[in-house]
């Protein structure tokens, strides 16, 4: 059947399926010069391009991450330097709270040592005026004494009843002495 | 060929118009052949077409396209990716990508015009270039084959592993003609064969309107119309194919280099 149909479309000069030289030549350097026009220029033109841009979008995302890391190590820095200043400050006022402690416990113990002087020169003073009154009484007592001796060998022992006066008379004047001295 | 049977009426019977149309007369005419053709011509033109356009497209190389570089980026990507990468893929598609690139877009070209109109003539309803494009390709896979896997390929190629020795004798002829007798021979009448039927259809289409509208019966004159839209539903169609041929055929391509690439897992 293919026979008669290539027969009869022979006698009639157009078999379709008989080519033209001329035309496969045609197509085939029309193919050829198209082909290198793309292997010598599109194609590296295009993956030239592409590379590129490929290039600068890893670039970019390169870039970013730097920047990343670089705003991260810089908080990073500011919290180590925020907890030195942390630190330092807690330092400083240990050491306030320390030296103000010190400066208390000195004055504590200037002030213990004050009194303690202004109680060991009382204690002086109170002793030598103690002393001072044991001699002017001591002084006194015999001058008493020696008056009261004088006037009783003075009188007349012999009677109790005149001893006993005497006695009296005695302590009415040391009384009236005494209240003079208070007056 | 085929003959409608229409009503022969008073301007005589309708005389559709065969493969003969399709050998318009030569530009230039000179003594062997044809002499100088459309065919030639459209050729030439689309090499013109194709070559300006890309070298324009990809000369900027800017990191941020403008529209027509955009444009020629999106088209090369296509065949480098959707056709060059994912069937052959690996390391080894760059190598193809000229060569698909440039069958896609000369194929794609050439069957355009005849969706084009004053042009309306596809180059490849003219069997040659059909055969030069699947020889070149032809060629380029059985090379693929053998630089990759030596003479071994043809073995590889047409033995297929995992099968029963005593099946061999069958499968053996078989495959030795479906991949280097037959393969070859569909590669290119499938896109001849699909540009002619279309351009005939479309012609016929045009030469039956023109004789319905000269006909004196008013009704046959109005049935002109029923043929008209017939047409351009037919015009719809034919442009597809169009553009769907010059994929099919870079598509067997990738799919006939891939297949020889790795001849030795198939």
């Amino acid at each position: 059947m293919n026979q008669t149909i290539i027969s009869a479309a022979t006698e009639g000069g157009t078999n379709p399926l008989v080519p033209n030289p001329w035309e496969m030549l045609v197509v085939f350097a029309g193919f050829a010069v198209l082909m290198y026009i793309v292997v010598k220029y599109v194609v590296p033109m295009f993956e030239k391009t592409f590379a590129e841009r490929a290039e600068a979008i890893e670039g970019g995302i390169a870039k970013a991450e730097k920047a990343q890391a670089e705003a991260s190590a810089a908080l990073e820095e500011y919290k180590q330097q925020l907890t030195e200043a942390r630190t330092e400050a807690n330092r400083i006022r240990e050491e306030a709270r320390a030296e103000g402690a010190q400066i208390l416990a000195e004055l504590k113990e200037k002030a213990a040592a004050e009194s303690a002087r202004i109680t060991a020169q009382a204690h002086t003073q109170i002793e030598s005026e103690r002393q001072a009154a044991v001699v002017s009484l001591r002084a006194e007592v015999g001058t008493l004494a020696t008056t009261l001796a004088s006037r009783i060998v003075g009188e007349a022992l012999s009677d109790d009843a005149r001893s006993a006066r005497v006695v009296d008379r005695f302590l009415a004047d040391l009384e009236n002495q005494n209240a003079g001295v208070a007056k | 060929m085929i003959a409608l049977a229409l009503p022969a009426q008073d301007s005589g019977t309708f005389t559709p118009p065969g493969i003969e149309e399709l050998h318009l007369p030569a530009i230039i005419p000179w003594g062997a052949a044809d002499g100088f053709s459309k065919q030639m011509l459209l050729v030439i033109l689309s090499v013109v077409i194709i070559g300006t356009f890309f070298v324009i497209a990809a000369r900027k190389q800017q990191l941020v396209p403008g529209k027509l570089q955009f444009a020629g980026e999106a088209a090369y990507s296509f065949v480098r990716n959707s056709i060059a990468k994912d069937i052959i893929g690996g390391r080894d598609f760059m190598k193809y990508v000229p060569l698909l690139f440039t069958l896609f877009f000369f194929i794609l070209v050439n069957n355009i015009y005849g969706a084009i109109p004053l042009i309306q003539l596809p180059t490849f309803s003219h069997v040659g270039g059909a055969y030069v494009l699947a020889a070149i390709v032809y060629i380029t896979w059985i090379a693929v084959g053998v630089r990759k896997s030596g003479l071994k390929y043809f073995k590889l190629a047409t033995v297929p592993s995992g099968v029963p020795f005593y099946i061999l004798p069958i499968v053996v002829p078989i495959e030795i003609i479906s991949n280097f007798l037959v393969r070859p021979v569909t590669h290119s009448l499938r896109l001849f064969a699909t540009m002619l039927a279309g351009h005939l259809i479309i012609m016929i289409s045009g030469a039956g309107i023109e004789f319905l509208v000269m006909q004196e019966n008013v009704f046959l004159k109005g049935a002109s119309v029923l043929v008209l839209g017939g047409a351009i539903a037919m015009y719809m169609l034919e442009a597809l194919i169009m553009v769907l041929q010059a994929y099919v055929f870079t598509l067997l391509t990738a799919i006939y280099i891939e297949g020889a690439l790795h001849a030795d897992s198939h």
